[in-house]
C-alpha cells in the first residue's frame, strides 16, 4: 500500500469539502463505519476499550516495508522507471454485482481513478492506456498517453456494464498495441477483473504464451474469486495475481502496482534515449501550440529539435517525436533508486545507552517520546545516524519524503569536495567561524541595550514591552 | 497545537517555518550583509508575523553546514514573559538556543573535519520543516496553513540535489509552499524549483538594506490573502538539466533507460547503474513512435 500522508490528508480535506456540498455518493464510506463492534477490544480487567490501531497499522506497515526492502536487496536495485501500461477494466455483466457497495464497477472505477494519478505521480514518464471488456469485446477506452486528467475523464464517461468477459480478447487486444513499443519500456498490463468467466474465441492458452514472448508482464486483481487461468497467466507472464476481499483491500491491492516494479533484464534491454529538455517560452510571446492546435500567449515549452510549441510536460513532440522532459520529472524518480532503509524499533529498555539518553523527543518533528505517565512510547532509530523517530515521522519519511532528515546531516560526504580542501582553506575555514562566533556576542551585547539605534529594535527594546 | 483546541482557525492563520541559513562561511565571506544584521531583519519579521494574528505560529529551524536543529518554536514558549522586562522571550530563547547551536553546529565539523563545506544542508532542514508540518496537519482538522521560508545565503550543495528535490516533491504532494528568499551573490537553482514547483514565491533582493522590507512585503501575507497580491513572478526557472559526464547544460541528451542518468553524448555503458546498451536506436524508435502516434492525431 503506498498511500501515504498526503493522501490521507487529500482524503481529509475532501471530506472536508463534502461535509458544506453533497452528500450523495459517499454512501460507501458510512459502510465501513456500521460495523464499529469490529474496532473494540476487551483489556485484562473485561472492560471493551477501542483497538489501539496506530500500533497496529504500524506493525502492519513495517512488515510491508521490510518485504519491500528485502525483494531489492536480493539483487542489484534496478526497476523499470519507464512503464507502458494498459488498466482493462472488465466491465461485464458481473461487474454490476453489488458486493462490493454500491456496485463492483463504481468501486473499481474509483479506485483505478485514486491509481491514476498515484501511477503518475510515482513514474512521471511511463504511460497508461485504458481498454474495457464489454459484451464479450474489448475497447480501446484511451490511447497510451501521460495525462491522468484525459484517462479519469474518459473512464468516468463510460461506466455501464452488459454482456461476457473475455480475457483471451482483451490479452489479444493490448497484445497487438504493446507490441509496438520500442524495446527500453517495460510493457504491462493489469486487469481489474469482475467475472467468474472468461467467452474466448480460441485457445487462451496461445495468447498467454504469445503475451510472454512478447515481454508483456500481465497482472490480475479479481473482484470475487480466485480463477485457474488468471493465476496461470500470471505465473506464465512474471505478475502478480490477488483477489480482493473488500473494498479498501482492492484499494491496497491496486496502489500496490503504482511503484515501479523490478527491472529484470530480460523483459526491457536497457537502452539510452533521446530526449529534449525543452525550455520555457517567453513570457508574453504569442504561437500556436501543435498539440491543441490553438494560438496561446505565453505559457508552453519549445521543442529544441523541431521548435514547435508544446502545452505541458511530459509529452511526445507531435512534430519529430522527441520525448520532451524537465529535470524535475526526472528527479521525481529518483528516489526508487536511492531507497531509505527501514529504521529499527527501539525497545523501551534500551534507553541506557549514554549518547541518546538525552533525546526525549522525535527528532523529525520535535514530538515528544515519552507517554504522559512518564514511559516511553513506541518509537524508531534510523540505522544511518542513531536517531529517533516517533511512529508518525517513520510513515511519512518512508513513504512520502524519502529523505531521513538526521542523515542528511551525519552521511552524504562528497569525496571529491574533500579532496579539494587543501590545508590553507581548512586553516581560513577555523579563522571564519571564529569571527562569526564573536559577532554573534556582539550581537547578544547589541540586542540588550535599553534604546538601539537601530530602527527594527525600538519594539524589543523598549522596558515597558 | 494542543494547548490551544478551543481556538477556531480561518484559513488567514499561519505556520511559518523559517530555515535560518547559518553558514559561517557564506556569512564571513559575505560583504554587503553580516549576519547580525541579518538576524536583526529576520527576528523583527519573526515578530511582525506573530503580532498580525494571534494564533500565527512560527518555527525557526538553523540550517548550519554540518547540523540541522530547531531553535525557536513559538507554541512553545507562548506562556513565557520577557526576561528581565527588557527583551522579549522571542529573542532571548532564539539567540540562546542559536548560539549552543552554532557551537554544537562547529563541534561536529571538527569531528568530521574534511566534509563538504561550501554549502549549508538544506536537505536536511527542509527534511525537518516537512516533519514538523505533517505533524501539524496530524494534528486534527483545525490547523493553521504551513509554509515553509528559506532564508538561504549560501550556494546550492550538488550532493543534496536528489535530497533536496525528494522534499520538494513531498511538500508538493501535501501542499505546503516552500518560499524563498536568497541572499547570496548568485540565484539558487534548488530555491528557484522550490518555489516554483510548490506554488511560493521565490525572491533575490536587490538591496539587502532594507531586508526586512521585502520579508513583510512579500512573505508576511498568508496564503488566502496571496490570491489578492500582485506577488513577484517566478522568471525564467531553467528546468533544463545537466549531464551526468561533463556537467554542462544540455538541451537534448541521452536518459539511461533503467536509471534515468544523463548523458550527452551515446556511451557503450551507463557509468551509474552499469547497465549495457544496444544501438542508439533513439532515432529510430522516435521515429517508429512518430508514426504509431500520427494516425490518432
Amino acid at each position: 500500500m503506498t498511500n501515504s500522508i498526503a493522501e490521507k490528508r487529500r482524503q481529509q480535506e475532501d471530506e472536508d469539502d463534502e461535509e458544506d456540498g453533497d452528500l450523495e455518493g459517499w454512501g460507501e464510506r458510512n459502510y465501513t463505519d456500521e460495523r464499529s463492534w469490529e474496532a473494540l477490544q476487551e483489556d485484562e480487567s473485561g472492560l471493551l476499550r477501542p483497538i489501539d490501531n496506530k500500533a497496529m497499522y504500524h506493525a502492519q506497515y513495517r512488515r510491508r516495508l521490510r518485504s519491500l526492502s528485502a525483494a531489492s536487496n536480493s539483487h542489484r536495485i534496478q526497476k523499470g522507471l519507464i512503464r507502458f501500461l494498459y488498466i482493462v477494466l472488465d466491465l461485464s455483466r458481473a461487474a454490476s454485482v453489488m458486493d462490493f457497495r454500491p456496485s463492483r464497477m463504481a468501486v473499481v472505477a474509483k479506485n483505478a481513478e485514486a491509481f491514476i494519478r498515484e501511477f503518475f505521480d510515482q513514474n512521471p514518464l511511463s504511460q497508461i492506456a485504458l481498454v474495457t471488456i464489454k459484451d464479450g469485446v474489448a475497447h480501446s477506452l484511451t490511447e497510451l498517453g501521460g495525462s491522468p486528467e484525459s484517462h479519469i475523464k474518459a473512464l468516468m464517461a463510460k461506466l455501464e456494464c452488459s454482456g461476457d468477459s473475455s480475457l483471451q480478447n482483451a490479452l489479444d487486444h493490448v497484445h497487438e498495441y504493446l507490441d509496438q513499443i520500442p524495446s527500453y519500456g517495460h510493457r504491462e498490463v493489469l486487469i481489474l477483473y469482475s467475472a467468474l468467466t472468461s467467452c474466448d474465441p480460441g485457445d487462451i492458452m496461445e495468447t498467454i504464451q504469445k503475451c510472454k514472448k512478447s515481454k508483456i508482464r500481465c497482472s490480475v486483481i479479481g473482484l470475487s474469486a480466485e480463477m485457474f487461468i488468471c493465476k496461470h497467466l500470471c505465473q506464465e507472464t512474471g505478475g502478480l495475481y490477488s483477489v480482493a476481499l473488500d473494498e479498501s483491500h482492492f484499494k491496497d491491492l491496486i496502489l500496490e502496482h503504482a511503484p515501479p516494479p523490478p527491472a529484470i533484464a530480460e523483459f526491457a534491454i536497457a537502452n539510452l534515449i533521446k530526449m529534449g529538455f525543452p525550455q520555457r517560452a517567453a513570457e508574453g510571446s504569442i504561437s500556436i501550440c501543435s498539440c491543441h492546435k490553438e494560438s496561446k500567449v505565453g505559457e508552453g515549452y519549445i521543442c529544441p529539435r523541431c521548435k514547435a510549441r508544446v502545452c505541458e510536460l511530459p509529452t511526445e513532440c507531435c512534430i519529430c517525436g522527441l520525448t520532451l522532459v524537465s529535470s524535475p520529472h526526472l528527479a521525481r524518480s529518483y528516489h526508487h533508486l536511492f531507497p531509505i532503509a527501514p529504521f529499527d524499533e527501539v525497545k523501551p529498555s534500551c534507553h541506557n545507552e549514554p549518547h541518546l539518553k538525552s533525546q526525549k523527543t522525535c527528532f523529525g518533528c520535535q514530538q515528544s517520546l515519552v507517554n504522559p505517565g512518564n514511559k516511553p512510547s513506541l518509537h524508531v532509530a534510523c540505522p544511518n545516524c542513531k536517531q529517533y523517530f516517533c511512529l508518525d515521522c517513520d510513515i511519512y519519511i518512508h513513504e512520502s519524503l524519502h529523505n531521513c532528515p538526521g542523515s542528511q546531516i551525519l552521511g552524504s560526504t562528497d569525496k571529491a569536495v574533500e579532496q579539494s580542501l587543501d590545508h590553507t582553506n581548512r586553516a581560513n575555514l577555523h579563522a571564519l567561524k571564529k569571527d562569526v562566533q564573536k559577532e554573534f556576542k556582539d550581537h547578544m551585547h547589541h540586542m540588550d541595550c535599553n534604546f538601539c539605534n537601530d530602527m527594527y529594535f525600538h519594539y524589543g527594546c523598549t522596558p515597558n514591552l | 497545537m494542543t494547548s490551544v483546541p478551543s481556538k477556531r482557525y480561518s484559513d488567514d492563520v499561519s505556520l511559518v517555518v523559517v530555515l535560518l541559513d547559518t553558514n559561517p562561511f557564506f556569512w564571513t565571506a559575505s560583504s554587503s550583509l553580516s549576519f547580525s544584521q541579518f538576524l536583526s531583519h529576520v527576528l523583527a519579521f519573526v515578530n511582525s508575523i506573530l503580532l498580525l494574528n494571534q494564533l500565527n505560529q512560527v518555527v525557526v529551524i538553523a540550517t548550519g553546514y554540518n547540523t540541522c536543529d530547531y531553535i525557536y518554536d513559538s507554541s512553545m514558549d507562548a506562556s513565557q514573559s520577557s526576561e528581565k522586562g527588557r527583551m522579549p522571550s522571542v529573542y532571548s530563547n532564539l539567540l540562546q538556543k542559536l548560539e549552543e547551536f552554532m557551537i554544537k553546529d562547529e563541534k561536529l565539523g571538527k569531528e568530521q573535519s574534511q566534509r563538504a563545506i561550501a554549502s549549508s544542508l538544506l536537505s536536511g532542514s527542509l527534511s525537518m520543516a516537512l516533519c514538523y508540518i505533517q505533524r501539524v496537519f496530524r494534528s486534527g482538522p483545525l490547523h493553521p496553513q504551513p509554509r515553509i521560508l528559506c532564508l538561504q545565503g549560501s550556494s546550492d550543495g550538488p550532493e543534496q540535489y536528489v535530497a533536496v528535490m525528494n522534499a520538494i516533491f513531498s511538500a508538493q504532494r501535501s501542499m505546503v509552499p516552500i518560499d524563498s528568499c536568497y541572499v547570496g551573490a548568485n540565484n539558487s537553482a534548488f530555491l528557484q524549483q522550490a518555489s516554483y514547483i510548490t506554488g511560493g514565491v521565490y525572491v533575490k533582493p536587490q538591496h539587502l538594506d532594507g531586508l526586512f522590507q521585502y520579508l513583510t512585503t512579500v512573505f508576511a501575507t498568508d496564503l488566502h490573502s496571496r490570491s489578492f497580491i500582485r506577488l513577484p513572478r517566478p522568471a525564467g526557472v531553467d528546468f533544463r538539466a545537466s549531464c551526468f559526464c561533463h556537467k554542462t547544460t544540455i538541451d537534448m541528451g541521452y536518459i539511461c533507460s533503467v536509471c534515468l542518468s544523463i548523458f550527452c553524448k551515446h556511451h557503450k555503458k551507463c557509468s551509474t547503474c552499469g547497465s549495457v546498451f544496444g544501438q542508439a536506436q533513439s532515432d529510430t524508435s522516435s521515429a517508429s513512435d512518430h508514426k504509431r502516434k500520427a494516425p490518432e492525431t
